[in-house]
Parts: structure tokens; C-alpha cells; sequence
């Protein structure tokens, strides 16, 4: 597989909320406002990053019977890194993703690709893995949460947007919204893949 | 992954390892942060307490925190007790509701030495958004009601259960228990304000009936 590819793997073949459907949990809960979805984005690429490389590098001295307790506590602690840095430096936003954060540990992306592909490649490779998946799960957040957030709350990024102010379509912020949009778009991304 | 058969001694070894490094990287990484977190807890606290108790400088008082557990609850409230040049100015109650329709909310009252409202922030919720997020004054005028009343004359019920209080539309599970957790705060108030407030008339009817 070329760099490129293995970069670009993540973002649209394999994106992992569209095609491949991991980590829907916080998918479907923080999505309401575009912020949102780009903190908890950005939260999980660098687990994800930062996880893919280190498991990647340890690999040499993990024994095979052993690497999921070994997976799981390089996750741990890089989600436990990110939940500190978050509350000291970023608390409002910290505030807002909540019980999500913690929750990037048992994010099925993460471990799906420590499993499927840090764990047998190499680290620079790992690290563009990580790099794309982290790109594609942002992207896919974003797009959710800006559908839910210009239609359902009238404001895009926290700016409201005047001439829909009085129309909210409020079911979209609230659970069953979440689901309705997550399969308009999954049958979009499908439809366009395969034309 | 290695593929060779691993023994047990060196299973038990690469896994100890790893996790005490994991183990100190994450206690270096606490405390660094540690002061910084604390600080913003702190700052979040004090805007608060601010914002709530208009009128009150910080630079010429002092802030004094006491625990109240009201019977029947399992969590205490937080009041803050503020004096502005050794004299009794009110207090910033946090308070919290467990009838809100996501379970719970937690917001900050606060009351002028008389037992008025000065103002209400909300502090933590997780109400419906566009519905019940409107207890917060940011969304909506809901709470700004309270502000002046006095809970001794304002029945702390929606209009719906006989109060006095204009519930939100289509969020009257929100507004009641934002009546609740007012009441909640009023009462724990009103049995600190016995040990702050001493009013003079109450001192000479003592000594008269002596």
C-alpha cells in the first residue's frame, strides 16, 4: 500500500463512522453543535495518533497473548492525558463533550486500528493510519453536527443564523434527530461511492 | 507481534513495564495540569458567585463557605457567604434540583441580606435543548422573573400548581424543578441567615422579655 494511500484510506474508503460504522456513541451524542463535534474530533485523532504510533512502536516487546490489556492501557492513558490537558486549558469545551471524553477508551476505532493495523505495521505507517482515521472521524462529525446544528438550532459554530431563527427543526438536536441524520448521510456516502 | 511462544515470566514482565510507564507518564502529566485545573474550577466558581451577587465587591469582602445538608437530601449545598466591610451582604447558594427532566441540575442563587433574589446562574444542566435549556438566561427570560422577588411572598410554584411563576412553554418539568432547587436554596438560606443576620429588633424584644 502507497502512503498516500494508507493516508487517504481513512478519510473516504474506510472512513470509520460511514463505512466502516465504528464508534457511534459519541457520534450520535455530541454532534449537536459544530464545536462540538471538532473538540471531540480532535480529541480522538490524537488518541488515535498518538496510540496508533506508540503500539506500533512497542510491538518489538509486546507479547502476542498480551496486547489487548497492552492496547488498552497505552488508550487509557493517552485519553487520560487528553481529558487533563482539556480541563485545564479548554474547560468550556471540556464542559460540553463531558462524559464523552473518558469514553474515547472504549471508542471502537481506536482499538479497531491498534488492532487491524498498528499492530502490524510500521510507525510511520501507523502514524498516517492514524492520521487519516483521525481526519475522517473529525470530517464525519462535522458533517453531521453542521446539518444538526444550522437546522436544528438555527446557529452554525455558535453564530446564530438570523433568517432561520423561529424555524428550528428541534427534533434534530435532540436523540432521534441524531439517528435520522446519521442514515440520511451513511445512505448518501453510499450512494456517491458507488457511482 | 512476535510470534514465538512467549513464557509467562516474560508475559508478566512486558506488561508491568509498560504499565509503569504508563503510570508515570500519566502522574506527569497530572501534575502539571493539576494547578491549572483547580484554577479554572476556581475561576468558573468565583464568575459565579460574581454574577449572582450584583453589588458585591470581591476586593473589599470576604467569602465564606459553609456545607448545608436539608433533611431528606443526600448531597449538601454549597452556600457562600459574602461580607462586604464586616458586614453581611447575602449569599450565593448552589443549589440543585434531582426533578429535572434529565435527572439533574445544578444552579447558583443568590440572596441579599433581606432574602431577596439577586440573580440565578445556571451551573450544570443537561436540559433538552430549545426546550428546558431556557432555565438558562442566556436562552431565555425564564429565570429573570425571580430576580428582586422574595421567596417569604412569591409562592415558588408554577402557575399550574397554584404558584407564581410563569413555566416555560413546553418545558413545565424544567420550570418546576427550577422552583425546586430555588426553594431548595431558599431554606438552606434561611437557616444560615439566623446566625449572620441579627437584626436590632429581635436583640431588644430579648432583653425586655428578660
Amino acid at each position: 500500500m502507497s502512503k498516500l494511500k494508507i493516508l487517504t484510506n481513512g478519510f473516504i474508503k474506510e472512513n470509520p463512522v460511514f463505512v466502516l460504522v465504528l464508534g457511534t456513541c459519541p457520534t450520535l451524542a455530541v454532534t449537536t453543535s459544530a464545536n462540538n463535534a471538532i473538540g471531540m474530533g480532535l480529541a480522538a485523532a490524537f488518541v488515535i495518533i498518538m496510540s496508533n504510533v506508540m503500539i506500533s512502536l512497542l510491538r518489538p516487546v509486546t507479547p502476542n497473548e498480551v496486547r489487548i490489556p497492552v492496547f488498552i492501557v497505552v488508550i487509557a492513558t493517552f485519553v487520560s492525558i487528553v481529558d487533563y490537558i482539556l480541563q485545564a486549558y479548554v474547560p468550556a469545551l471540556a464542559e460540553s463533550l463531558g462524559i464523552f471524553i473518558p469514553l474515547i477508551v472504549v471508542n471502537c476505532i481506536v482499538l479497531g486500528r491498534a488492532e487491524a493495523f498498528a499492530g502490524k505495521n510500521n510507525v510511520f505507517d501507523s502514524f498516517l493510519d492514524g492520521v487519516g482515521m483521525g481526519i475522517g472521524f473529525t470530517f464525519a462529525l462535522l458533517v453531521i453536527s453542521t446539518v444538526r446544528e444550522i437546522l436544528g438550532s438555527a446557529s452554525y459554530f455558535g453564530h446564530k443564523i438570523p433568517f432561520l431563527v423561529g424555524n428550528e427543526v428541534l427534533i434534530l438536536v435532540l436523540a432521534p434527530g441524531a439517528f435520522i441524520v446519521f442514515g440520511f448521510t451513511i445512505a448518501t456516502v453510499r450512494a456517491l461511492q458507488k457511482k | 507481534m512476535a510470534k514465538k511462544d512467549s513464557s509467562f515470566l516474560k508475559l508478566v514482565l512486558s506488561l508491568t513495564l509498560i504499565t509503569v510507564v504508563a503510570a508515570a507518564s500519566l502522574a506527569a502529566v497530572y501534575t502539571v495540569t493539576k494547578e491549572p485545573i483547580e484554577k479554572s474550577k476556581l475561576e468558573k466558581k468565583n464568575n459565579a458567585i460574581q454574577l449572582v451577587l450584583p453589588g458585591f465587591d470581591a476586593k473589599k469582602g470576604t467569602i465564606e463557605e459553609k456545607k448545608v445538608l436539608m433533611d431528606g437530601d443526600v448531597d449538601s449545598l454549597t452556600l457562600y457567604i459574602a461580607k462586604m466591610d464586616n458586614q453581611f451582604f447575602g449569599a450565593a447558594v448552589e443549589t440543585f434540583t434531582k426533578k429535572a427532566f434529565a435527572g439533574r441540575f445544578d444552579i447558583m442563587i443568590g440572596f441579599d441580606k433581606s432574602g431577596n433574589i439577586l440573580g440565578t446562574e445556571v451551573l450544570k444542566a443537561n436540559e433538552t435543548p430549545g426546550l428546558g435549556d431556557k432555565i438558562d438566561k442566556k436562552k431565555s427570560d425564564f429565570s429573570i422573573q425571580f430576580n428582586g422577588k422574595n421567596p417569604s411572598t412569591m409562592k415558588l410554584k408554577v402557575r399550574k400548581d397554584g404558584g407564581d411563576v410563569d413555566a416555560i412553554t413546553a418545558a413545565t418539568i424544567s420550570s418546576r424543578a427550577f422552583c425546586d432547587a430555588v426553594d431548595r436554596a431558599n431554606k438552606a438560606f434561611q437557616q444560615v441567615l439566623v446566625e449572620y443576620a441579627t437584626p436590632v429588633t429581635v436583640d431588644s424584644t430579648q432583653t425586655t422579655t428578660k
